[in-house]
């Protein structure tokens, strides 16, 4: 079967980048889902505080991608759910199966990759001890209380401060669980400030910063865990170990786009995000393959990932058509200092202003943000702090890219 | 009456030996303590099929290492187990650790082991790149290989039942008696009559010979810290690399798994606990830094998940196996320590035979089938066909495990195929759902939903492993009744 777009995930980047294209005049579109219904993990998300920069108002999670799910039925766009795709090929082959259809393949014109990102496990951050039940990653966790309805702990510590972690925090706790520790790797949090206040401080959870969880004991089922303080190199200082009697530990290490598909397509990957490597419009090295969202990189609202997926959306309906912009420049983009990378990657077109985001490697106050072409300095930025946790961007105009060439560095000192 | 023989340990060892017996008119009855076969040091150590140059001469070690690790490639295949022969290497670094090479070469044609040869640096190299340049040799055994050792239990145990011995798992064997020439198990809630005795309890063999009095022997716990890594540094070696045993150990090795992930381990600490398998900073440390030494570019960022396997060391050099002294119906087949997944389906003929010996008799059953379906054959059928399983039961095209590729159907197949999967880990062990590298984190609440399903219980009893494991506490608040 042929099909002139194809996007593989039917969350948040998936359905905006579905409305892009077909408010770009694209009509032969279907969006793949892996889970029985539209919207991705935002379906779990119960809490509010979607929405702000979008919709100018709050709404839980459901309800943001009710909206989006509403706009693609609205259109008359085709979805398939419970659908798992099983590789894409560098000719833009899809190989997807589902209950219904079997294994089936779709030739797709253009394809936009929106699998999302997955959890770190346990396992990867090698945390030592015992192996039993009671091991959670937040969104796990997450799923078994707001989708599932069980509770899978009464005495909760929680290893890390992303953001789902602190979310869950406050969960668990109004479920009627006892969250006695969130503990922290970094010498600050992973996750936005303003969960930080809303999650842990209202509702007296701890925190502690340079603290990690050095063991997990229990053999059925988690007895407790040790949790000891870190050096400057995040070893743990033996002295420092404490042990807190729990029944369950929920991680939130950090999340890692799902690029598995992407690199059966044999598309290059960047080794700091762990998404493709991309260009303004978020086209791949492969051309006619767009990648949006946490499968991207990860980001920290979905409002954020909306946005961004109408790019990709626009861009593959314009590479559809046969009318992208002519690819004019070649400008890489590379990160110094203290960014640790920026998306994109590459700008090959400078008839149009680009926003390029970036995250810090570790806290910058008073930073300056500098973006060079060789030692001509093209622009500078300051802001008061720049943590890890928050993604920055910094706007180029199509004037500042058409001075540009060879090579760009974004740079936080 | 046919003549009763109780195999105690659903371990790799026990598992083969219960298959082995039902070639014959035999009752066979297989007890577990644990929920599931394959739970102890089967579940968890290298997957190695050694060529068999490292033990003694003369030894069972060396006797059954070497007929086992022939046998294995045809075992794997009746039964529907991934086995691959990929080759080791044993990496020496000085002159002196040539030397010792040297002499397991020796050592090896001593026994019997095909496919060896001594490498030069340069050989080596041309093998396998990736390895440290500080090696200098190595002894190549092209005959050795890597299996998957719980499938082989799991699939032994399953084809034992199949050609119709009974399955007693959750049965912990706490009293044996001898009453009018026969043997009474108490074993749980079950009660188990038998003429023979197979004592293949692995780490707690020995607690089960002082059942009978028999403290002729002793089993020390010894754990082994291993990490796994992601299928994306798989091919970073494709031999087996074993390090030359020195003053430091017997050193860390790098191998592939059968499964096209990398493992590295173990390490030896003697421990007191024989149940814990815990792992620690400092031996997964070890494992690390050691490993280097081989393959200095491994990549630890890719590690998924690290587990600690406990091997059954007995108070004697060589395996056990041998009737008892205090009973000469009851036989010990213990202190199946390294190389004993090789040895495994040597062992399980030459106990049979031991059997007749003491005057078991031994009437063929011509019914036996000795090959099993493997829980991986929808994955390897063609698209067409997988369209028409599918088309039957559609349950077959719903993937559950993303990360391993594992549908509902096989899912489903797992719980209900003897021996039948009634936890996460049953299944993880079966299918490899949840061993990928989001280790369960999306597939779990769906596995929880079908296992409860399945089993006809609330998602609240279903177990991650052994009872008291459970995954979940309690509804919440909007949903408790």
């Amino acid at each position: 079967m042929k099909k002139e777009l194809v996007i593989i995930g039917g969350g948040p980047a998936g359905l905006a980048a579905a409305v892009a294209a077909y408010d770009s005049g694209v009509r032969d579109i279907l969006i793949l889902e892996r889970d029985t219904s539209l919207g991705g993990i935002l379906q779990q998300c119960i809490h509010n505080g979607f929405g702000l920069h979008r919709f100018g108002e709050e709404l839980t999670g459901p309800e943001y991608a009710a909206r989006y799910v509403k706009q693609v039925q609205e259109r008359g766009i085709q979805s398939l759910c419970g659908t798992m795709v099983l590789s894409v090929s560098p000719d833009k082959t899809v190989t997807a199966m589902n209950k219904q259809m079997g294994i089936f393949t779709l030739e797709a014109t253009a394809v936009i990759l929106a699998m999302g990102c997955r959890e770190r496990p346990r396992g990867a951050l090698s945390i030592p001890g015992t192996r039993p039940a009671g091991i959670f990653t937040a969104g796990t966790a997450q799923r078994f209380v707001n989708m599932e309805g069980y509770l899978p702990g009464k005495e909760v510590v929680i290893l890390g401060s992303g953001d789902i972690g602190l979310i869950m925090a406050r969960r668990m706790t109004l479920e009627g669980a006892k969250v006695k520790a969130v503990c922290e790797l970094m010498p600050y949090s992973g996750g936005l400030n303003r969960n930080i206040v809303q999650c842990l401080q209202d509702f007296d959870i701890p925190l502690h910063l340079s603290t990690t969880v050095s063991r997990i004991h229990g053999k059925e089922r988690v007895t407790g865990v040790s949790i000891a303080g870190v050096d400057e190199r995040l070893q743990v200082i033996p002295e420092t170990e404490t042990y807190i009697p729990c029944d369950t530990l929920l991680l939130s290490c950090g999340l890692l786009p799902e690029n598995e598909l992407t690199k059966s397509a044999g598309i290059p990957l960047d080794t700091i995000t762990g998404g493709a490597t991309v260009n303004q419009n978020r086209e791949t090295a492969l051309e006619g393959v767009f990648a949006c969202g946490n499968v991207l990189h990860v980001h920290d609202l979905v409002d954020f990932v909306s946005e961004e997926a109408v790019l990709a959306g626009n861009a593959a309906a314009a590479y559809i058509q046969g009318n992208a912009p002519a690819k004019d420049t070649s400008l890489t983009v590379k990160a110094a200092g203290k960014v640790r990378y920026t998306v994109p990657q590459r700008i090959d077109s400078a008839s149009q202003e680009v926003a390029l985001f970036f995250r810090v490697g570790s806290v910058a106050d008073n930073a300056v943000l500098t973006v060079k072409c060789g030692d001509k300095v093209l622009l500078t930025k300051k802001k008061r702090r720049m943590t890890p946790g928050e993604m920055e961007s910094v706007r180029l105009s199509a004037k500042l890219l058409a001075e540009a060439e060879g090579e760009l560095t974004v740079s936080v000192d | 009456m046919k003549p009763t023989v109780a195999v105690i340990g659903g371990g790799v060892v026990g598992s083969l030996i219960a298959r082995e017996l039902t070639k014959y008119h035999l009752k066979v009855v297989l007890i577990e303590a644990r929920e599931d076969v394959a739970t102890g040091a089967t579940g968890a150590n290298s997957a190695i099929v050694h060529g068999g140059f490292d033990p003694v001469p003369g030894t069972l070690k060396a006797k059954l290492n070497v007929k086992g690790a022939a046998m294995m490639p045809a075992l794997a295949e009746d039964l529907g187990v991934s086995y691959k022969n990929n080759g080791s290497l044993v990496l020496a670094f000085s002159e002196k650790e040539m030397e010792h090479v040297r002499k397991l070469y020796d050592r090896g044609i001593e026994n019997g082991v095909p496919g060896l040869s001594v490498l030069n640096a340069e050989e080596l190299q041309a093998l396998e790149p990736n390895i440290s340049k500080e090696a200098v040799g190595a002894l190549l055994c092209s005959s050795a290989g890597i299996v998957c050792p719980y499938s082989l239990a799991v699939a032994a145990a399953g084809n034992a039942a199949d050609n119709g011995a009974e399955l007693l798992l959750a049965s912990p064997v706490t009293a044996i008696e001898k009453q009018d020439g026969k043997f009474l198990l108490t074993c749980g809630e079950h009660t188990v009559e038998a003429d023979y005795v197979l004592n293949c309890a692995g780490v707690r063999s020995d607690e089960v010979a002082r059942l009978i009095g028999d403290d002729s022997f002793s089993i020390k716990p010894r754990a082994g810290e291993y990490l796994l890594l992601d299928k994306s540094e798989g091919d970073t070696v494709s031999h087996t690399i074993f390090q030359t045993p020195n003053e430091m150990g017997k050193g860390i090795l790098v191998t592939p798994t059968v499964h096209g992930n990398l493992l590295v381990g173990p390490t030896a600490l003697n421990i007191e606990d024989k149940s814990d398998t815990s792992t620690t900073r400092e031996g997964l440390a070890f494992v690390r830094s050691t490993a280097m030494r081989s393959v200095p570019n491994l990549n630890f960022r890719a590690v998924i998940t690290s587990f600690t396997g406990v091997r059954s060391v007995p108070s004697c050099e060589d395996f056990i196996i041998r009737f008892s002294e205090k009973d000469a119906k009851f036989l010990h087949v213990a202190g199946i320590e390294s190389p004993g997944l090789s040895s495994a389906p040597a062992i399980a003929p030459y106990v049979v035979q031991l059997l007749a010996d003491a005057g078991l008799a031994l009437e063929k059953n011509e019914q036996f089938d000795g090959k099993r379906k493997s829980y991986h054959w929808f994955s390897s059928l063609s698209m067409e066909e997988k369209n028409a399983v599918i088309r039957e039961n559609p349950a077959f095209g719903r993937v559950v495990c993303r990360c391993e590729t594992v549908t509902e159907g096989e899912i489903v197949d797992a719980i209900h195929r003897a021996p039948k999967a009634t936890t996460l880990d049953g299944l993880k062990h079966r299918l490899r759902s949840g061993m990928g590298r989001c280790q369960g984190g999306f597939c779990t609440p769906l596995l929880v939903e079908i296992l409860a399903r399945e089993l006809g219980i609330s998602p609240m009893e279903v177990q991650k492993s052994t009872l008291g494991s459970n995954l979940l506490i309690e509804k919440t608040k909007e949903v408790a009744e």
